[in-house]
């Protein structure tokens, strides 16, 4: 058995180098194909239909004038758009019209008649009295636990109540507040959708996709053929943030045309689509009582949260709250609400974000109330962590304290003085995440000319995963990144986990190490025998299999491969989730720190300076992972001062689904980022984690916090809008 | 009163509705020629219909298209050319991700008609690659300034054209001057760096 | 898009020739940047579409004898906000600036910015310019102002206050092939009371073919627009003002037009009267701002943008008289002279 490992850090030559990332070119050229950019001969262009109305039941659906329209092939309607059926959110796609060209399409489905008796719609998930008025309201679990015990006669709820009210009226400092972050939308920048051919009865369906490998299976089990005749193919993907794990029934829908007419189809939903109903992140939001001792350390805390998850129920899990620093007596009360919005889909840290921003703002207030600095408040509350990093989150503040210097401008709450009608505040706030490997498996092929290989049915969402699958295969035989090829992107490849929740890099390592290595060992035998030494004191750099102890005592990796006969070496190596590795673990922190300006006068929030420090194991390439915490907090930016999912309240039309109106971070709102890695020898040991998600969880709560910091109130809920801030402004 | 110089329709001098009474209701059933265009038809503008072939002149060399008058500009170039670096991402060219250069200047294809293109020189993401990469492909390689990378051709283009016409620009310019362009996976921070590194020639 | 005909006529007589005296059957199509994305949507299903690209009189300009500008409807804007001859006239750069997005600029042109539709997202998602569900509704961006019958979207043009500040007028053809005038910019627009009407008074086959700027005369102005963040998103809440001062500074003649609060410029007398006779300071200027919002009457999820809009003026005022209005740009501005 091969005993799998990292090189030591000094020993890396290709590993934790900050490396341009190998398909940087073929993207910043446009050379790059995306599933949208895929154009098959003799396709037909697919458009959609969707609900207009946010909650009811068709009436009569007439597509005969859509299919009279010049150029138009095939017009689909969807099971769901049968007469008598209840559509529940805005959007929800009844009819595809396919025709030759887009403008075609787009003039049939103009022609579909459709009646619909209108039902009653809710959206304000905000608004928890008009939501239980309404019997939208289900109970979304909570859970109690206290120091003391009930005794044996004791009513539990009683007892818990008493209690609750006990521990508060003795702390030395009660904070009660309301908190809340609204939903948004993934809003990924390549609408979902697909370009599919069915070829011999097989289906060649390019998928805009974070989950190449198990995408075949779901095609096939919804067109009833076995996965074998499946393929999918996404060598490039325009974002997915969670929303893209399955076909979905518009990439059935599509097959289904392709199958009945026999030519490719493409269909991409249009931006408004895309908005509507290809993914969006629950609502939270809370009322909390907490209580705190002369330390300012939380002993007790009371929460009731809120929120939607859409049309199908669901909101933020209440077993996040209060968010990493729990306090040893806690109730937690957990309400869910039903509204006619698209259900929601996995976003970056699925609960972590809302959470955070629902429970790291009390504490910031506690801070406020104190006349203390949030800093110390947060570093005595590290007793309260449940993740066993309170020492890595101290020393993360004291790196972020420093690189943002803290000290030198924090001012308490609302004590820091205009400059006209301009304020400046600091806040931070501090988050976890597992990012552990997912399954993972990779069949590698060495070449006896030397050439290396790799196949494995992974994607790349940005963050670089060709270029450190390439590190790794390069890493392990001494050679450069460019002297390996790494084919991912097909479910024809062996198979590979879905990517999300900062699965993939543990997966691809994991499969890529342990391939790489089972290969070495056969190559050091045959290289062993030649070189007349024993395998166990080869190593393999600089393009070279050499002796240790002599390193004169050396073949070229050429020669070496050579000596493999007239066949490739062929290894798979397969990695089963959840299994012990020194190669990979899971469990990060991080902290980060949010510097901003607030114009008393306008509401306007700019942000100065943004500090980001991270733990994510080993780093295998520093460039491509901080651009990826760069990529958090940005979109971290966007939630907490733009982007917001505007609802027509009477009927349910999410009035702001274009680019235009749904606004997002720009290049001039983001101020100055600073990333900063941390990987100490004891973070580095434990193999790689992942990072997509972790970096975005803390932004939110940061900017509410340095926000509140500026103005010396709380803006309740996020995003923190001009009106969101003037509202609260008036109100204090 | 202020009102009475913040005009409302009704009390315009200059209105729409006197003119349509005139018209009568048969006008609501006309073709949209007017007499007098149709009268022109031989001498004056021509009008298109349908399809058409043009020639766009694109990164260089002159090719033949066909297109409707309602094909954009990034339909012609994304569905009969393959070049597909220009992407799809609003409807209203808010994003920037369609952006080309036309006679030079930044522009959306996804707001062009492609025949207002005819006679221009259109310059796409395509024309910037190459065996010699365009510095500013280079930069955002070298500054990792892409992520999923959907968003990228449009940036390096609006870059491209920001420097040509600001070759000496500060950080702060940059940071004031690229705001036409969307990115959601947040590469914004790589963008600025990669712009700073080009004005620096480094 | 619906399938339509397509002119790109050489003269100003040839667009009038191709423009239906019907509403809504032609649609002049200048820089593209709104009407493209209103064809794809089927918000506009004009029956032919008449490009103006292509008319040269239209991509002048020109200054005039005894001072003032003449800017044709068919020029971009960047080439508006580079000319030599807007120097004095810093209110309309800055409008052109706070687009802040190059493609934007040099694609759009003054005509289209001018007389772009409604940002109105009811009217967006083709429910109606005066869709009833606004009152009600998401109205958050809806006006404050001038939105007591059923109008409620808000005139977007960000340029407009700049210009109706300044006493722009416009010159109009058609819809006889000899018909012209010229008239106040502010006539061109209007409230619609019903659905026969737009935004503006043009008839469907009248043109827009220039833009005349009176000369500066001793006036002084500036565009004020509160953004939220940096891209090309339309502003809350926009003032231009223009002031006359003699050399004491005391206000001789001023005018205030907001943006982005009513669906029209809403061109405020009761600033103007606060500035009349007084010597413009954060005081006066906070003043003529509460004067311009006095009569406001929000909607019932726009009350913020009464203050907004104040400010707006305040610091349009403060700008035009030269003085500091205390936003972050002059804050950073002060930071960078200290170091």
């Amino acid at each position: 058995m091969t005993e799998y490992n990292w090189p030591k850090r000094d020993a890396s030559t290709v590993i934790g180098k900050e490396l341009d990332r190998v398909d940087g070119l073929v993207k910043a050229t446009g050379a790059a194909k995306y599933t949208y950019d895929i154009n098959l001969k003799n396709q037909l262009y697919a458009v959609a239909l969707g609900c207009p109305h946010g909650h009811c039941k068709i009436k009569s659906l007439d597509i005969s004038a859509a299919s009279s329209v010049p150029g138009v092939v095939h017009v689909h309607v969807f099971d769901h758009a049968q007469p008598d059926r209840e559509i529940e959110w805005e959007g929800e796609l009844l009819v595809v019209v396919a025709a030759e060209s887009e403008g075609a399409a787009r003039e049939g489905l103009s022609k579909v008649k459709l009646e619909v008796e209108k039902l009653d719609v809710f959206t304000s998930a905000e608004d928890l009295q008009a939501a239980e008025k309404a019997g939208r309201t289900s109970k979304g679990g909570g859970k109690v636990e206290t120091v003391n015990e009930p005794g044996d006669d004791d009513d539990e709820e009683e007892f818990v109540e008493k209690e609750i009210e006990r521990l508060l009226k003795e702390s030395k400092y009660v904070v009660e507040g309301y908190y809340g972050i609204d939903a948004i939308t993934h809003c990924c920048l390549e609408p979902h959708g697909s370009t599919v051919e069915w070829k011999d009865g097989t289906l060649e369906a390019h998928l805009s996709t974070q989950n190449v490998s198990g995408t075949d299976e779901q095609f096939a089990r919804d067109l009833k053929v076995t996965a074998d005749n499946v393929t999918v193919h996404c060598d490039y993907i325009g974002g997915g943030f969670g929303s893209k794990f399955a076909p979905d029934y518009w990439g059935i829908a599509a097959a289904q045309i392709s199958r009945e007419t026999g030519r490719p189809v493409k269909f991409m939903l249009s931006r408004d689509q895309e908005l509507k109903i290809a993914g969006n992140r629950p609502s939270g939001y809370i009322k909390v009582r907490l209580g705190a001792d002369e330390k300012g350390v939380v002993q007790v805390w009371d929460s009731v949260s809120w929120g939607s998850a859409g049309a199908q129920g669901g909101a933020v899990s209440h077993s996040v709250l209060p968010y990493v620093l729990v306090p040893k007596n806690y109730r937690r009360v957990a309400t869910t609400i039903k509204c006619n919005t698209a259900p929601s889909r996995a976003w970056r840290a699925p609960n972590h974000p809302q959470a955070c921003a629902m429970s790291q703002t009390a504490l910031d207030d506690l801070a406020g109330k104190m006349g203390a600095d949030s800093y110390d408040v947060f570093l005595a509350n590290l007793v309260n962590a449940t993740n066993e990093k309170a020492d890595v989150y101290r020393e993360q503040m004291q790196i972020a304290a420093k690189l943002m210097d803290w000290k030198a401008k924090w001012h308490a709450h609302g004590k820091g003085g205009a400059r006209g009608s301009i304020v400046d505040g600091l806040g931070m706030a501090l988050h976890t995440w597992g990012g552990g490997a997912n399954e993972s498996s990779c069949l590698l092929k060495v070449y006896p000319d030397g050439g290396v290989t790799s196949f494995c049915g992974t994607q790349d969402l940005g963050s670089g995963t060709r270029t450190v699958c390439s590190q790794v295969l390069a890493e392990t035989f001494g050679l450069g990144i460019n002297d390996v090829r790494v084919n991912i992107g097909s479910s024809r490849y062996p198979n590979s986990g879905a990517s999300g929740g900062s699965t993939t890099i543990g997966a691809v390592c994991e499969s890529h190490r342990r391939a790489a290595q089972d290969a070495l060992v056969k190559i050091f035998d045959l290289a062993a025998a030649e070189l007349k030494v024993a395998a166990d004191t080869l190593e393999a750099v600089g393009g070279k299999i050499r002796d240790r102890n002599n390193p004169a005592k050396n073949l070229t990796w050429q020669k070496a491969c050579s000596l493999l006969g007239l066949k490739p070496l062929e290894t798979t190596a397969s990695y089963v989730r959840g299994t012990p590795s020194p190669l990979s673990n899971s469990g990060v922190a991080g902290v980060q720190m949010a510097h901003v300006e607030v114009d008393r006068e306008t509401g306007v929030i700019r942000m100065k300076k943004f500090v980001a420090v991270q733990d994510q194991g080993l780093v295998i390439n520093p460039k491509t992972c901080k651009s990826q915490i760069y990529g958090a907090v940005i979109m971290g930016i966007a939630a907490a001062l733009f982007e917001e999912r505007i609802t027509d309240p009477a009927t349910g039309v999410f009035v702001n689904a274009e680019l235009a109106d749904y606004r997002l971070a720009r290049l001039g709102d983001i101020g100055e980022i600073v990333v900063e890695l941390y990987e100490p020898e004891s973070e580095r040991i434990r193999g790689v984690i992942g990072n997509g998600e972790p970096p975005a969880i803390s932004p939110k709560a940061a900017i509410s916090n340095a926000v509140a910091n500026a103005l010396g109130i709380r803006v309740p809920v996020i995003p923190l809008t001009p009106k969101r801030v003037l509202d609260a402004l008036a109100k204090a | 009163m202020t009102d009475s110089r913040n005009k409302t329709g009704s009390s315009s001098g200059f209105n729409r509705r006197d003119f349509l009474r005139g018209s009568g209701a048969a006008a609501a059933a006309a073709a949209v020629q007017t007499q007098a265009a149709q009268a022109m038809q031989d001498s004056g503008p021509a009008i298109v219909r349908g399809s058409q072939k043009i020639a766009l002149n694109i990164n260089g060399s002159q090719h033949d298209v066909t297109v409707e008058p309602r094909t954009t500009l990034l339909d012609v170039l994304r569905h009969q050319l393959d070049l597909t670096g220009a992407k799809p991402v609003s409807a209203d060219g808010s994003s920037g991700a369609s952006t080309v250069l036309i006679d030079g200047k930044p522009a959306t294809a996804s707001t062009i008609l492609a025949l207002t293109a005819v006679g221009k020189k259109i310059q796409t993401i395509e024309s910037l690659g190459g065996d010699n990469p365009d510095p500013v492909i280079q930069a955002f390689v070298k500054h990792d300034a892409q992520q999923c990378g959907f968003c990228t051709p449009g940036f390096v283009i609006a870059v491209r054209a920001f420097l040509n016409k600001n070759p000496n620009a500060t950080e702060a310019q940059i940071r004031e001057g690229l705001n036409g362009n969307i990115c959601r996976c947040g590469t914004y921070a790589n963008i600025v760096q990669a712009a700073v590194a080009v004005v620096k020639g480094a | 898009m619906k399938a339509f005909e397509y002119a790109a006529p050489a003269t100003e007589k040839e667009v009038l020739q191709l423009l239906s005296p019907e509403p809504s059957r032609t649609e002049i199509l200048a820089g593209g940047t709104d009407l493209v994305g209103l064809l794809k949507k089927l918000v506009v299903t004009p029956d032919r579409v008449v490009n103006i690209m292509e008319v040269e009189s239209l991509k002048s300009i020109q200054v005039l004898p005894g001072g003032g500008v003449s800017v044709g409807t068919a020029v971009t804007l960047d080439v508006i906000a580079e000319h030599s001859c807007l120097d004095v006239y810093p209110a309309v750069r800055q409008a052109i600036h706070g687009i802040n997005s190059m493609q934007l600029q040099c694609q759009g042109t003054l005509g289209g910015e001018l007389l772009q539709r409604p940002r109105c997202w009811y009217f967006r998602q083709g429910r109606g310019l005066l869709s009833t569900e606004v009152e009600t509704g998401a109205n958050r961006l809806h006006a404050i102002l001038g939105n007591s019958g059923p109008a409620k979207f808000v005139s977007c043009s960000r340029i407009a206050p700049a210009l109706m500040a300044l006493g722009a007028e416009v010159r109009v053809i058609g819809p006889g092939p000899n018909d012209e005038k010229r008239l106040p910019l502010a006539d061109l627009f209007q409230t619609p009371q019903n659905n026969e009407e737009r935004e503006n008074t043009l008839l469907p086959n009248q043109l827009v073919t220039h833009i005349i700027l009176p000369p500066v005369a001793g006036r002084t102005c500036a565009t004020y627009e509160v953004r939220h963040g940096e891209g090309p998103e339309f502003p809350l809440a926009a003032a231009a003002a223009a002031l006359r001062m003699d050399h004491r500074g005391v206000v001789e003649t001023a005018r205030v037009v907001m943006g982005q609060v009513a669906p029209i410029p809403w061109l405020s007398s009761e600033a103007e009267q606060v500035l009349l006779g007084r010597v413009v300071d954060e005081r006066v200027a906070e003043q003529a701002g509460e004067a311009a919002v006095s009569r406001a009457t929000p909607l019932s999820e726009n009350t913020y943008k009464v203050q907004l809009a104040k400010v707006a003026v305040k610091r349009a005022i403060l700008l035009a008289a030269g003085l500091d209005c205390g936003d972050f740009r002059s804050h950073a501005r002060q930071i960078e002279e200290l170091v």
